[in-house]
């Protein structure tokens, strides 16, 4: 039966895919290929098109044999992302944003792909490159030119791990034994591993906090079939790395987890959402995958458990920062443009495909994994009481140990400030540009569902850095990446930034930062989904955390200075 | 990101829909349970603004945000709502007023409106949107975004000028093997609805026309197909939905004010096309009453050339193109104790503020250079230290100086020029109609 699902737009599960075909075999989608897969999927040719533009992955003129993508994130640009820009245009002779004549290299800036603790960075041909200085970026173009393979040249990505809780206490970075926590299921049936789970008030990792247990409680109870489990490995989030070192360092763990929650909601499909800055786990975790099915562990009657059928597909997002929000991603796997849906149905009742679907973090799936391995005793020992547990926090920006901090609950800022040795630390943005900025005023509140609620980064930054430029950074990044189907969201984030630029030039007023206030608000207020509601927190948070930095800023009237020179500086040209 | 997650909803059985009573601005109602709030709002002769919300799209789309009302005390779409018991709705607060405002304001600060110069107005559901809620400004600065104006497909004249991605056609408009026509393409500030020419010219001329109702603004067009009625005779142009009633009531027959000494008026017009002083003097018999009690000082009315005196009030009409307009406004500023901008261009910018997406060079040299009027020959771009220099773009006054208040229309009507200044220079209590309120 044809999947009809929520927007009455048919879903194409495996669109997505198709155009990545057509993307690696001829370096951009070309008008007979939109040809071709309008006759396949039977759509018109401007539905695909609105799909491709949607994903920055995906081209409509020919990219050369290289494309680079180098990350311009705020980390970035502080580590030297001008320099290394420029050394890329200077060594390929090729200009950003536009087509190398010769062919052989295009570049493109993107928002960030997962290595703050490795900036700049750049992926060429999706290959990590990481710690870029104009040197390396020479050897590196030297090297492509005389042929040398990409996948020869490109950076081993460290992991970084910083820190682990003392003692045996660590949750997620310990010893990982493929097998150890799904073969844990054969003595449980699903009612009770949904309890060993609320038992230990596992919630979301990817920042809203809703208890997993309760999720896949609810989503048991439903009585259509087939379910999904989707694990949301889209780590957009600037700053965040977390599941990326996950993913890395153990690819075993997310995948038990799936099949865990598989187990206990009664679904038999899972599918591994990675995005495509990720693409370079891409082949370790599809091998992993084989494994457990080689081990038993997944496909038919997974974990030797009678009657539990679980197959793992991973699907490989194509560059939008959106479809980080659960039904932006749906809408994403279905083939769709990854716009939010809006909240009529929840994905538990109507997800993918119209089907109940729960939606998991990396980090979320792991712990669960772990608490099965574990049991609920383990976890609920670590952290507070009313957080138990241990969190990944990816640490990046001025310190001497940027890195995955594996923290209990419930751990001082000032304390993990201290461990990454942070230089004069001044502004701290806590979970990404959508999450909020601190001074250290606030270095006494402990890092929990309660205080300071954290999705899993952390930057910091040094006294000597301009916060303006910080937060016209995150004021492009939404700009860009707002889906754009909501006025407050597409309008608003444009106008912010142009206000941003207005302060930037020394020509905000006062009343230029009450206005800044007011229509955050009215943004976080009418927005359709997170990435609206969130967008102006940090901002209007900077304006009460900062006020001395701001009281300069304002140029008391200096926008009635008009300038006149300026404005017919054009005109003059005309003068003869 | 923080997604939002699901917050557990009880399941409804299956049942026929019950009656249920909301509440909805403390009025209490009957509706059916799971219908759409903005339509029982409707029905119950309440009006909540809306753009995308159409009656026969469910799920509704949920773009616009026009619709944003307090629901059992927090803010939330009215057209995303199924009314439930109980329901308490709140459509008139400050609050929401003010929010469903800015969203409108919005919409115009992001597009580029020229109601004056629009196929559609008076039809325009934006248009309407912004009469209802007394837009008189956009609080955000206009983006002046470059967009295209698309003359390929077939049948349709694609404005993207004009669209504010209310996604009602993407939906609704498709071919009869149910391709889609329209798509939204790209994403963030570059959002922009596509359309399929090859699928465009397979609809009949019924279905382009259909296509061209459904759109809330002027974005669809369908060629050769000229408004059935003319301006002033609109579905808009005369009647409120909401505030008819109101308005009614609250027409108060001014007097003037015994005078204590003559006010002084001064009057410009800068980068206008003294369409708004036509208006001025459209006062008719109201002039006579007015010298009475006032005197004008530099006015082209009076052709006084220079400043006197100072004065009590300064009306500006047009927004400022070149120095000499720059110049001018600054002086009244000065001379001036009040300043208002009068109709579009001084508000924004209004028509002559379509270059604003043409880069000037391109400007001048269509006019001058490549225009087929130009005399052969002559092929120069006027330039002398006599003449006033031109701008990069055109400014609205407000961009250059301080305005005290601003009148829209285009022009504003007679009575709300007259009822304005007579409130501002004698404190005289005044209301204006929906009639007399315009942007075109």
């Amino acid at each position: 039966m044809e999947a009809e699902t929520l927007s009455k737009q048919r879903a194409h599960p495996e669109l997505l895919n198709c155009l990545w075909e057509y993307q690696n075999q001829h370096g951009y989608i070309r008008d007979e290929d939109i040809e071709q897969c309008s006759r396949r999927f039977g759509v018109s040719r401007i539905e695909l098109e609105g799909v491709i533009s949607f994903y920055h992955f995906f081209h409509r003129r020919p990219t050369g044999q290289f494309t680079i993508y180098l990350n311009n994130s705020i980390v970035s640009e502080f580590k030297g992302f001008q320099r290394v820009r420029e050394a890329f245009e200077r060594e390929t002779g090729s200009r950003f944003g536009e087509i190398d004549p010769s062919g052989v290299f295009s570049l493109f800036e993107t928002s960030c792909i997962g290595l703050s603790d490795h900036e700049p960075a750049a992926l060429i041909n999706f290959h990590p490159f990481t710690n870029l200085n104009t040197l390396k970026v020479r050897q590196i173009i030297a090297s492509l030119k005389q042929g040398v393979p990409v996948e020869e040249l490109c950076d081993e990505v460290e992991d970084n791990i910083r820190y682990i809780p003392p003692g045996k206490r660590a949750v997620f970075f310990r010893e990982y034994f493929p097998g150890n926590a799904i073969t844990k299921l054969a003595g449980m049936n699903p009612e009770e591993v949904i309890e060993e789970i609320n038992r230990s008030k596992l919630s979301g990792r990817g920042g809203a906090f809703f208890p997993t247990g309760l999720k896949w409680g609810l989503c048991r109870q439903q009585t259509a079939r087939p379910k999904y489990i989707v694990c949301n490995a889209d780590e957009g989030e600037p700053g965040t790395f977390k599941d990326r070192v996950l993913m890395n360092s153990m690819p075993g763990l997310a995948l038990e987890g799936m099949a865990i929650a598989g187990y206990a909601v009664g679904a038999s499909e899972g599918v591994f959402y990675l995005r495509a800055e990720y693409r370079w786990m891409k082949d370790k975790l599809e091998k992993e995958i084989q494994r457990l099915y080689r081990m038993g562990l997944l496909g038919k009657n997974a974990a030797g458990i009678e009657g539990f059928d679980f197959d793992i597909r991973l699907q490989l997002g194509a560059g939008s920062y959106v479809v980080g929000e659960e039904t932006a991603m749906l809408n994403s796997m279905e083939g769709k443009r990854g716009e939010a849906r809006v909240k009529q149905y929840y994905p538990i009742e109507r997800g993918f495909l119209g089907k109940p679907t729960v939606v998991n973090n990396v980090e979320t799936l792991c712990a669960a994994a772990r608490i099965i391995e574990l049991g609920a005793d383990h976890f609920l020992s670590t952290g507070t009481a009313a957080s138990p547990g241990t969190k990944l926090i990816s640490v990046s920006g001025d310190c001497h140990l940027p890195g995955v901090y594996e923290i209990e609950y419930g751990m001082k800022v000032e304390e993990l400030l201290k461990l990454c040795q942070a230089d004069e630390p001044y502004y701290i943005q806590v979970s990404g540009p959508s999450g909020e900025c601190i001074s250290m005023a606030d270095k006494e509140r402990a890092i929990s569902k309660d205080d300071l609620s954290c999705g899993g980064a952390l930057m910091v930054f040094s006294k000597q850095r301009n916060i303006l430029q910080i937060l016209l950074n995150f004021a492009n990044f939404f700009k860009e990446e707002s889906c754009g189907i909501c006025t407050p969201c597409r309008a608003g984030n444009f106008i912010l930034q142009r206000k941003l630029e207005k302060v930037k030039l020394g020509l905000a007023q006062n009343s230029d930062f009450e206005d800044i206030r007011q229509w955050g608000r009215i943004m976080q207020t009418a927005s359709r989904c997170g990435l609206g509601k969130t967008a102006s927190n940090t901002l209007i948070k900077a304006l009460d955390t900062f006020p001395e930095f701001f009281e300069v800023q304002s140029g008391n009237g200096l926008t009635r200075k008009f300038d006149l020179t300026k404005a017919t500086e054009e005109y003059e040209k005309f003068k003869s | 990101m923080k997604s939002s997650k699901a917050k557990p909803k009880k399941k409804q059985p299956a049942k026929a829909k019950s009656e249920v009573t909301i509440k909805i601005d403390g009025k209490e109602i009957k509706a059916k349970e799971g219908q759409n709030l903005v339509q029982v709002a409707r029905e119950n002769d309440i009006f909540i603004p809306s753009l995308c919300y159409y009656e026969h799209i469910d799920p509704p789309l949920g773009t616009c945000r026009v619709c944003m009302c307090e629901v059992n005390g927090k803010p939330a779409p009215a057209c995303m709502q199924k009314v439930k018991d109980n329901m308490e709705v709140r459509v008139n607060t400050p609050e929401m007023e003010d929010t469903r405002k800015a969203i409108v304001e919005m919409m115009f600060a992001e597009g580029n409106h020229f109601c004056p110069a629009c196929e559609k107005s008076g039809n325009c559901d934006l248009q309407h949107m912004g009469y209802e809620m007394g837009v008189s400004i956009s609080r955000f600065p206009h983006l002046f975004k470059d967009r295209l104006i698309d003359f390929q497909p077939k049948r349709m004249i694609i404005e993207h000028n004009r669209c504010v991605k209310c996604h009602r056609c993407v939906e609704e408009v498709r071919t009869k093997d149910g391709k889609r026509v329209f798509s939204l393409c790209n994403r963030g500030n570059e959002t922009v609805v596509g359309i399929d020419y090859e699928q465009e010219a397979k609809l009949t001329r019924e279905e382009a026309l259909a296509a061209m109702k459904l759109c809330p603004t002027g974005a669809i067009l369908v060629r050769g197909q000229s408004m059935a009625r003319p301006f002033g005779d609109r579905p808009f142009d005369k009647k409120s939905v909401q505030k008819e009633e109101a308005a009614k009531k609250s027409v108060v027959e001014s007097t003037v004010k015994e005078a204590t000494g003559k006010k002084v008026i001064a009057t410009i017009s800068l980068a206008g096309c003294f369409g708004c002083h036509m208006s001025m003097l459209d006062i008719d018999l109201g002039l006579i009453d007015l010298l009475e009690v006032v005197e004008f000082n530099k006015s082209p009315i009076n052709d006084i050339k220079k400043f006197t005196r100072q004065c009590d009030i300064g009306l500006i009409e047009g927004g400022c193109c070149n120095s000499e307009n720059v110049e001018t406004l600054r002086e009244f500023r000065k001379k001036c104790d009040i300043l208002v901008a009068v109709g579009e261009c001084s508000i924004w910018g209004g028509l002559p503020a379509m270059r604003n997406m043409i880069p000037l060079e391109e400007c001048l040299e269509e006019a001058y250079l490549n225009s087929i009027t130009t005399v052969p020959g002559e092929h120069i771009v006027p330039y002398h230290e006599d003449l006033p220099k031109i701008l990069d773009k055109v400014y609205a006054c407000n961009e250059i100086v301080k305005i005290d208040y601003f009148i829209p229309g285009c022009p504003p009507s007679p009575e709300h020029i007259w009822k304005a200044v007579k409130n501002l220079l004698w404190g005289e209590h005044y209301s204006i109609l929906y009639s007399e309120f315009k942007y075109d």
